[in-house]
């Protein structure tokens, strides 16, 4: 008896009485959220209200569309290894919050979305706002649920967190139901340690270990092609080590960037339709090709029936279902990089190869010749992306991290700018999704004030999200953003000229006046049209404390090469 | 190279979950196939539940389908099996004209011979049920079709596989965590 009531008063310490909305913003601040993007309206302003009331604990940030929300929390995740938090009311808030976890969905982003949704006796009976945001988010999900009691919030939003953040990491949406945040509960946070029907981190087989280092002592023409599940498994050190052991050259996905200095002797750059020559060509020359934290998607592998096929293959992943799926491996390694990792270096010998590492250097001095020069030193007369991407690397020393949307500029962002600092390179690989980096770059900003964020942007992707101006001016964000303008949608356009005759079908833009946009949301705004102006502006923007638009003409038909045509052989990569 | 269309039986043991049937309907929508059938039901285990689902499509494929169920957090495991490797049946319903079975003595030699079973009967119609393998279940309609059928139902299929689970093992494996 003595000991129950002893329970009951501990108990009765812990908990306490309180609104379901209430419930939420508590169990956030229990997961650490200092900062989540999101957009009220009816059906979440039961938490809108409590937000007013911890508004120095946890800061709400307002951004100008939902879909804005989700990609702020998808930079602030992408840059700071946190789950990024998104909030929006039901039907239309809801919907809009779509793009951006479908985005951190294919790019594994972990970020919790919340969502308001009318009352339990409303449900399914189209009341207004009301949306099934629970089936409409399902394929994009990680995890989803609907919560419609007060007291089942707190389990939710834990596990919410668990799962978003463990194993493969990915977006979760957690929808409650307007009487759940008006109702109230006993509440008492627990952090979820472990859900029994999932098994985030699969074991690491030594057997798997001892294959694959056999393989890779044994060769002569090893090549490692490294994915963001080395950034997301905060391996960056052990895949250094184990390159620089083994003597091994060492190539990125798009979303990999920035795991390994770009200066680094062993990182041979950029695989993909828009990668560099060497490691593109070379794919089809090596032997041993050790690919780690990545998925082969299509844009990196062109054709499937040509890829790699003299190659033994070794798969590094956390994820089974990536094993086998597009390219069959001959040794699979299931498990967290960073450990799976530093086992393999302890079981790899010390060994250079430097007639192969050779073989990277001779193309990549073709490539500089036909395509690089031209690229970042032009002497023609428009101005070329290239060289503006270089000018931003003379002055952040490399050390910025590069916000880039999708497109053309997002190609000549990724293979020239320079990354010292891992969680570097922030963009939307997976979905190309245009419109992600004016918001993402706010979360960026925001996470790691300490860090110069420059958002480089098309012209057409920055309209599609330029109402976020306005939370970069409310919020005093010191987000430096970058349009790279050549009047075009130009990847599309690059496609019609090489594939379509030339006819730019609705590729050609007529754009307002970008400066004088800036200006009205009272940013520092400056345009450039000529060479000779650029280095200065692009110093101006560095300098600058404040947020900062720099407008750069560039030339209307600038293309990006190297390029492996859709559907071709990496070996066919094109140069011109 | 083009491998063999089979027959496979995936059995998936999940958490009793709103919202998991359309999670891992999607994963066979995605690549356009074509469930055969599909049934849900509480497993041996409390609070368990199991999907019986079968699709004809590549060996290759249903490892990859396999894996992407069982990738969902709700999903303890996931299996498939061919045919020979599982027990299965399914059941079926008629329901017919009651004038019938005293105006046409060959359906009670039909009934009797195919081992249906009489579920009611009224001065209407009276109702069959059958379980058995699809042939047999094809069999009868097509004998019963002859006559007439008000109403024709037949089950998705349900089956035990020979090989063992180890369910429990892992659930407890959990707990002891």
């Amino acid at each position: 008896m003595k000991t129950q009531t002893v329970n009951k008063t501990q108990v009765a310490e812990k908990t306490q009485r309180i609104a379901g909305s209430e419930a939420i913003v508590r169990s956030l601040m229990a997961e650490g959220v200092d900062i989540l993007y999101g957009y009220p309206g009816g059906a979440i302003m039961p938490v809108y209200d409590e937000l007013y009331k911890f508004k120095d604990q946890i800061h709400h940030v307002l951004t100008r569309h939902e879909q804005g929300a989700a990609h702020a929390a998808q930079g602030y995740a992408r840059i700071s290894g946190k789950v990024g938090v998104a909030m929006a009311t039901s039907g239309p808030g809801a919907t809009n919050l779509i793009t951006g976890i479908a985005d951190a969905q294919i790019d594994s982003t972990p970020i919790v979305c919340i969502t308001g949704q009318v009352p339990s006796h409303l449900l399914g009976s189209d009341a207004f706002q009301e949306t099934d945001i629970v089936g409409i988010s399902t394929p994009v999900t990680k995890w989803n649920c609907q919560v419609t009691k007060s007291e089942d919030i707190p389990e939710a939003i834990a596990k919410a967190f668990y799962i978003a953040k463990s194993g493969r990491p990915g977006p979760v949406l957690v929808d409650i139901t307007k009487d759940a945040q008006f109702g109230e509960l006993d509440f008492k946070y627990e952090k979820c340690k472990g859900v029994r029907s999932y098994i985030p981190i699969p074991k690491t087989d030594p057997e798997t270990i001892n294959a694959a280092s056999e393989l890779i002592n044994n060769a002569k023409k090893p090549m490692i092609v490294w994915g963001q599940g080395v950034i997301l498994g905060k391996a960056e050190a052990e895949l250094k080590a184990v390159i620089e052991k083994a003597g091994i050259p060492a190539a990125w996905t798009i979303l990999g960037a920035s795991a390994l200095p770009t200066s680094h002797p062993l990182n041979i750059g950029m695989v993909g339709m828009h990668g560099n020559y060497a490691p593109n060509k070379l794919t089809n020359e090596c032997d041993v090709l050790i690919a780690i934290g990545m998925r082969f998607d299509d844009r990196v592998t062109g054709s499937l029936d040509t890829y790699a096929k003299q190659a033994k293959i070794i798969h590094f992943d956390i994820d089974p279902a990536e094993i086998d799926k597009n390219v069959k491996t001959d040794v699979a390694v299931l498990g967290n990089s960073k450990e799976s990792l530093a086992l393999l270096f302890d079981a790899l010998n010390k060994n250079t190869h430097d007639s192969w590492l050779q073989e990277f250097k001779d193309l990549y001095a073709i490539e500089f010749e036909k395509v690089i020069q031209g690229d970042i030193n032009p002497t023609k007369e428009g101005l070329t992306m290239g060289e503006v991407i270089k000018q931003i690397n003379i002055e952040s020393k490399g050390n910025a991290a590069i916000v880039s949307d999708v497109g053309q500029h997002q190609m000549i962002a990724c293979r020239y700018a320079d990354f010292n600092v891992t969680k570097s390179n922030i963009t939307s690989g997976g979905l190309g999704t245009m419109g992600f980096a004016l918001p993402a770059a706010i979360g960026a900003k925001m996470a790691a004030p300490e860090r110069e964020v420059v958002a480089v942007i098309g012209d057409g992707g920055y309209q599609m999200n330029i109402q976020e101006l306005g939370t970069i001016f409310q919020q005093k964000a010191a987000v430096k953003i970058v349009v790279l303008n050549n009047e075009f949608l130009g990847m599309v356009r690059q496609w019609q000229q090489l594939f379509f005759d030339k006819r730019y079908a609705s590729t050609e833009m007529t754009n307002p006046n970008f400066v004088a946009i800036a200006e009205g949301y009272y940013i520092k705004a400056k345009k450039v049209t000529k060479r000779e102006e650029l280095a200065d502006a692009v110093k101006e923007m560095m300098a600058s404390e404040e947020s900062y638009f720099l407008e750069v003409c560039v030339e209307k038909e600038g293309n990006v090469f190297p390029m492996i045509p859709s559907g071709a052989s990496v070996s066919d990569v094109r140069l011109s | 190279m083009n491998e063999e269309i089979k027959s496979f039986t995936i059995s998936i043991y999940t958490e009793n979950h709103i919202g998991l049937l359309n999670r891992i309907s999607a994963i066979f929508q995605r690549r356009h196939i074509n469930i055969e059938s599909l049934t849900t039901s509480q497993s041996e285990i409390e609070g368990v539940n199991r999907f019986v689902i079968v699709v004809n499509m590549t060996e290759t494929n249903t490892v990859k389908i396999v894996k992407q169920i069982e990738k969902q957090v709700e999903t303890i495991r996931a299996y498939y099996h061919e045919e020979e490797d599982t027990i299965f049946t399914e059941s079926c319903m008629f329901k017919i004209k009651s004038d019938l079975l005293f105006n046409e003595p060959q359906i009670q030699n039909i009934i009797k011979e195919s081992s249906a079973r009489i579920v009611t009967v009224n001065k209407e119609f009276f109702v069959l049920e059958k379980s058995g393998r699809r042939n047999e279940i094809e069999s009868l309609r097509r004998d019963l079709n002859v006559f007439g059928i008000m109403q024709f139902v037949r089950s998705g299929r349900i089956a035990v596989t020979k090989e063992q689970m180890k369910i429990t093992e892992m659930l407890t494996a959990f707990n002891n965590q």
